[in-house]
């Protein structure tokens, strides 16, 4: 079998593709954490964007956030993996707690936070420059980890995401190559494979079609056995779809958070009716 | 059916002064136009006169033999070919790593302010004239001393800097953010993001940079003039720390020369310059497609 000269580290397809020595199942149910907000308040330079909020994430659920554009649902889960404080002039105040370790403590290291919660964008992001296979094991091999380890983690994680059959036979190849719903589920695989406690996703099926949504929803619903799942969405059908539980957010404030059912059917909240019956937003 | 008809009107009809303002269209469309092509005739020009004088005196021996003796003929530029290709590699040994450093630590980890005032003083040094930067280097290592091709290689160092550090850059800045930001969620420390993630993706437009510095300094004279071009122009030198022949100073002095087969061979040497950095121009072109093409997709 001839090399192909992008494989990672000119291992050939074969290679890459070949089952691990010890192909242990980690694929069954695991306990995720719950992640507890407290008073956070996040801040763009002088402006306010989180007022105080408090919401708890369960284990092994999924909570989607909705909300009107601008309500500061984006700026909530980046607080919790700590993404905020990238942006220049950014800050947040406030306790946000993995089980019981709070991630903004002093002497958090912040990549340990992000190695702990993971986060999906928008927009699919792969690496250009790495292959399929390197751009899953891009979390491991920076950190660290390598060698079967890394490859059982990679193989677990595409066939976790259902890419395997339709990669097994290229993970060498360019991960631009894929489709936009593909390249999402790559981008997901990629945030698994270091097996995180949450995933954070934002907005994940925006810029897909409808077709690939559904297969990414399908996907969610799978992922909760192992990870506790946040999700913002716009879209209040696809909360209705895979949420346990929903928030609803406006100007910065936590209006309500509720089972999935009862926000759409009965919300407590004159605000949170008027959004979900499409009055505004 | 009562009253008059109301007067036919043509919706399509064209607006008073319609037509001066479409002269006037094609006039500048047409100035437009002489200018571009122009200055294409302009490149042409230079091009053509260059090799109609310098290919006569192209040969084999005239690329790969020193300089005859003085006073027999024969002979070539070698020895500058080689002495410039030293110079030039010694420049960018130094100049393009701190340019891509400077054009990181601009790009990922300075505050806004602290990165602008870099880039204005880029922007400065960039446009200091090169002689001024000859003096200065003569100034600081030649006097008092000698020359040698280190106080050459330096001086072109300077002029490199800010061309490769503002094209680096440009070029990291178009590295889309949201690359960063998967590298930096999944846990990765900020330098392993830059080395593993930023770099290999702007690759291609950092070898542009880098290739249009040669380029650029690969015909430089006046910083020459200062740090390296007392030589003996006979022999290969191979030591920086001799002044080392190269072409743009051999030009210079062949043209001085009364002899008309030194005229030749100044053409001729001239010819060798713009040939490498046409060369140049168009390899960075290349890397510089290739590159946006992969930004993009």
């Amino acid at each position: 079998m001839e090399l192909d000269p992008i494989a990672s580290r000119g291992e050939s397809q074969r290679d890459l593709a070949r089952a691990p020595a010890d192909a242990a199942d980690g694929a069954g149910p695991r306990r995720g954490c719950s992640v507890t907000v407290e008073q956070l308040r996040a801040y763009y330079g002088e402006q306010q964007v989180l007022k105080g909020i408090d919401i708890t994430f369960p284990a092994n659920e999924v909570t989607a956030i909705i909300g009107p554009s601008g309500c500061g649902k984006s700026t909530l889960v980046r607080c919790i993996n700590r993404m905020h404080e990238e942006v220049p002039g950014a800050r947040a105040e406030g306790r946000v707690l993995l089980d019981t370790e709070d991630v903004y403590a002093p002497k958090v290291d912040v990549t340990a936070v992000r190695r702990a919660i993971g986060m999906v964008f928008q927009r699919p992001n792969p690496f250009p420059t790495m292959s399929i296979f390197d751009n899953v094991a891009a979390g491991l091999k920076l950190a660290g980890i390598r060698g079967e380890r890394m490859r059982q983690r990679v193989h677990e994680a595409l066939r976790a995401v259902g890419l395997w059959e339709e990669v097994k036979d290229r993970l060498g190849a360019s991960g631009a190559g894929l489709s936009g719903g593909q390249q999402q589920r790559l981008c997901i695989a990629r945030t698994i494979a270091v097996e995180p406690e949450v995933v954070l996703m934002d907005e994940p099926c925006s810029a897909l079609d409808p077709i690939a949504t559904l297969r990414i929803e399908e996907l969610i619903d799978e992922l909760k056995a192992r990870y506790t799942i946040v999700i913002v969405t716009h879209n209040m059908q696809q909360a209705a779809r895979v949420a346990n539980s929903t928030a609803f957010m406006l100007d910065g404030e936590l209006i309500e958070h509720a089972p999935t059912n009862d926000i759409f059917t009965t919300p407590r909240d004159e605000r949170t009716e008027r959004y979900v019956t499409g009055k505004f937003g | 059916m009562q009253g008059a008809a109301p007067a036919h009107r043509n919706p399509l009809a064209p607006a008073p002064g319609a037509r001066r303002r479409r002269l006037i269209n094609r006039a500048m469309e047409g100035v437009a136009t002489v200018a571009a092509a122009l200055a294409v005739a302009v490149l042409l020009l230079v091009v053509i006169s260059v090799l109609i004088k310098g290919l006569p005196a192209i040969n084999l021996d005239f690329l790969t033999k020193n300089p005859a003796p003085f006073g027999q003929r024969g002979g070539g530029i070698a020895n500058s070919i080689v002495g410039s290709a030293i110079l030039i590699g010694l420049a960018s040994a130094m100049s393009v790593p701190v340019a891509v450093l400077i054009a990181i630590f601009t790009s990922e980890f300075a505050g806004r302010r602290t990165a602008g005032a870099i880039r204005f003083a880029l922007d400065i040094l960039n446009g200091v004239p090169t002689i001024v930067t000859g003096v200065f280097v003569f100034g600081l290592i030649v006097y008092g001393a000698r020359q040698s091709g280190w106080a050459g290689g330096i001086a072109l160092a300077v002029i490199e800097l800010p061309i490769v550090a503002r094209s680096a850059q440009e070029v990291l800045e178009l590295v889309p953010r949201s690359l960063r930001e998967a590298g930096l969620a999944l846990g990765l420390r900020r330098w392993r993001v830059v080395l593993r993630i930023v770099l290999p993706t702007a690759a291609g437009g950092l070898i542009t940079g880098a290739v249009l510095g040669v380029a650029r300094v690969a015909g430089e004279t006046a910083p020459l003039l200062f740090t390296s071009s007392i030589f003996s122009n006979f022999g290969l030198t191979t030591n920086p720390a001799q002044a080392m022949p190269n072409i743009p100073v051999t030009i210079f002095g062949l043209s001085e020369s009364p002899s008309p087969s030194d005229h030749a061979a100044a053409w001729a040497a001239a010819l060798v310059l713009i040939a490498f950095v046409l060369l140049l121009s168009i390899v960075a072109r290349s890397f510089h497609e290739r590159s946006r093409s992969r930004l993009r997709g």
